[in-house]
């Protein structure tokens, strides 16, 4: 059996008897760490119906409101879009935030260190698996609310629509690698920071409502998060009074969030290769404080 | 004997209460974790606030923002206190792995797991407070304290949180037994009550298949009189539960209570032995 044979024959991570350096190692510690988020999915179905169901719940209780106070139904749409992309939010805060502190907890991180790949890999892996996987849970609760509340879309642009979508997502999870690299110097106050950036990103990012309802700067200052002009540029691509209710154009938008995703990739490397050099000599890597 | 016996009760919820403080607070300093207790309510609200404004313009005079307000607001000790419970048998058993520990100690478990809600009864009665406080100073919430029934509001409050923590303990005795879910558990129902017991809108907006269940939950009658010993000709404006008087609803409230306090006993006694015949009370599923 050759060695090519031999690695595609081998599951992902499990591979010891071939030599793999540089990118290929990059590549192949990607693919391992995306892996287990998406296969585990896969072994435990039922998990699918938690990450789905709590969401729509939250959209259910929103929606309601709106009906309460006889909103437009366009308002329905923007509270069923913005519960989906509470999945990515949450996915990033407790899945690639606060993953370096549960690594930690279960005593996987020293090994990660240890091992001859590349953190920034490790974090990349985290991300893609974590963001195909969210996607799934996210389509989920769209098809469901724009069933069970009969949400009409109308897109006007296909292209900008999944452009603005994948800039999003990258801009999001480069900020998630980011936010883990920070996370790695904390203990117990990382599931409180976790907790804790909830409900407010949700009020400060416009998840249920029109980020144009906040004054301007504030507004800007709440497009630090990809999602808050991530989420208004869908609104105005998919929702007929989405354009009237936007924040600013399309494009412009467009354009922040490629700076977004540039700042964030580019600050996540650094910081990680900061963090991880502090934590090591700290000693504070197998530290953990419950 | 009866006297050994109320002390270890009362052994075991002090204890549980004191311990249950010191994990909630003691991880930043004071100023750290009051803002921590009131960030995340004030921010919940304020989502209302805002969808209610855009849509009626800032009409905050209409008897539905006191409504939809006060319903948040006391919804607060619903996560708190009965996900609270609940939620101490995964951080005792999963995260500290003391669980095994607390069963061979001289203490109750149903005491303990009901003391280890104290803690989160404080920290939200706190964020309730400030609730309350800042829709009354920034959005003119019609609340007089000259019109309030202290009586009603008291004794509402007080049976609810009994209520709560039954509900509490019934969730928390289910926990014992479950792997996969136990995380979710908690958080699925306080988030299902949300929905169904009307908290942020009248029953009637909910289709009329699904009304049922707002009216077995005790926590719809809970909020009910909330609202009417606070704002009482405010929240009698709505037709959800206008023919019922105060005191039918005290009296369904405490009905109901005593009913899930039976159902969480038993749940209890039952699970407890699964869990111990099963092996699970010291169980890690690192899921």
């Amino acid at each position: 059996m050759n060695k090519t044979a031999q690695v595609k024959e081998t599951s992902p991570g499990t591979d010891n008897s071939t030599k793999v350096t540089g990118w290929r190692l990059f590549l192949k510690t990607v693919i391992a760490r995306a892996y287990p988020r998406l296969i585990g999915q896969q072994r435990e179905k039922s998990w699918m119906f938690f990450d789905i169901f709590l969401p729509m719940l939250a959209v259910s209780s929103y929606v309601f409101v709106y009906r309460a106070i006889q909103a437009p139904e366009d308002y329905v749409g923007f509270a069923v879009m913005g519960g989906a992309m509470t999945a990515f939010w949450l996915n990033v805060l407790w899945g690639m935030s606060s993953q370096l502190y549960w690594e930690k907890e279960q005593g996987n991180l020293a090994l990660y260190i240890i091992a001859p790949n590349q953190m920034m890999a490790i974090l990349l892996g985290m991300a893609l698996g974590g963001m195909l996987a969210t996607a799934l849970r996210a389509l989920a609760i769209i098809f469901l609310g724009s069933v069970l509340f009969k949400v009409g879309f109308v897109v006007t642009s296909f292209l900008q629509l999944f452009s603005v979508f994948m800039l999003s997502m990258t801009a999001l999870y480069g900020m998630g690698m980011m936010m883990a690299s920070l996370f790695l110097l904390l203990n117990r106050e990382a599931w409180h920071i976790s907790n804790l950036a909830q409900e407010p990103i949700y009020l400060v990012s416009g998840f249920y409502f029109p980020i144009n309802s906040f004054p301007f700067w504030i507004a800007a200052g709440a497009s630090i998060i990809p999602l808050t002009l991530g989420l208004d540029a869908m609104r105005q691509l998919i929702f007929a009074s989405g354009p009237a209710l936007g924040f600013v154009d399309v494009r412009t938008e467009i354009i922040v969030l490629l700076v977004l995703c540039v700042v964030f990739l580019v600050g996540a490397k650094f910081l990680l290769a900061h963090m991880e050099k502090l934590a090591i000599r700290e000693g504070s890597l197998t530290d953990s404080r419950r | 004997m009866s006297t050994i016996q109320k002390s270890e009760f009362w052994r075991s919820f002090k204890s549980a209460a004191w311990l249950g403080w010191q994990i909630e607070s003691n991880w930043a300093d004071p100023l750290l974790f009051f803002i921590y207790s009131i960030v995340k309510p004030i921010a919940s609200a304020s989502i209302l606030v805002v969808m209610y404004g855009i849509i009626t313009h800032s009409n905050f005079e209409n008897p539905l923002f006191p409504y939809i307000y006060l319903g948040n607001a006391f919804y607060i000790y619903v996560s708190a206190v009965m996900a609270g419970v609940a939620w101490a048998v995964i951080d005792d058993r999963e995260h500290y792995k003391t669980l095994k520990y607390m069963y061979i100690a001289p203490i109750r478990i149903p005491y303990y797991l009901l003391g280890r809600g104290v803690a989160r009864f404080l920290t939200g009665s706190m964020s309730v407070f400030i609730t309350i406080l800042a829709g009354v100073i920034f959005l003119k919430l019609p609340l007089d304290l000259h019109m309030v029934n202290f009586p009603l509001f008291f004794f509402s409050l007080f049976v609810g949180i009994i209520m709560l923590s039954m509900m509490g303990l019934l969730l928390g005795s289910i926990t014992l037994l479950l792997v996969h879910h136990s995380f979710g558990i908690a958080e699925g129902v306080a988030g299902a009550l949300f929905l169904f017991s009307g908290a942020i809108f009248p029953l009637e907006v909910l289709p009329a298949w699904l009304r049922p269940v707002g009216y077995a939950m005790p926590i719809t009658y809970w909020l009910e009189l909330l609202r009417r010993s606070l704002v009482g000709e405010v929240a009698q404006a709505f037709p959800t539960l206008v023919s019922f008087s105060n005191l039918q609803l005290i009296g369904i409230l405490v009905g109901l209570s005593v009913i899930f306090g039976i159902l969480a006993a038993y749940a209890f006694k039952w699970c407890d032995f699964r869990a111990r015949e099963r092996g699970l009370i010291d169980r890690v599923t690192n899921y």
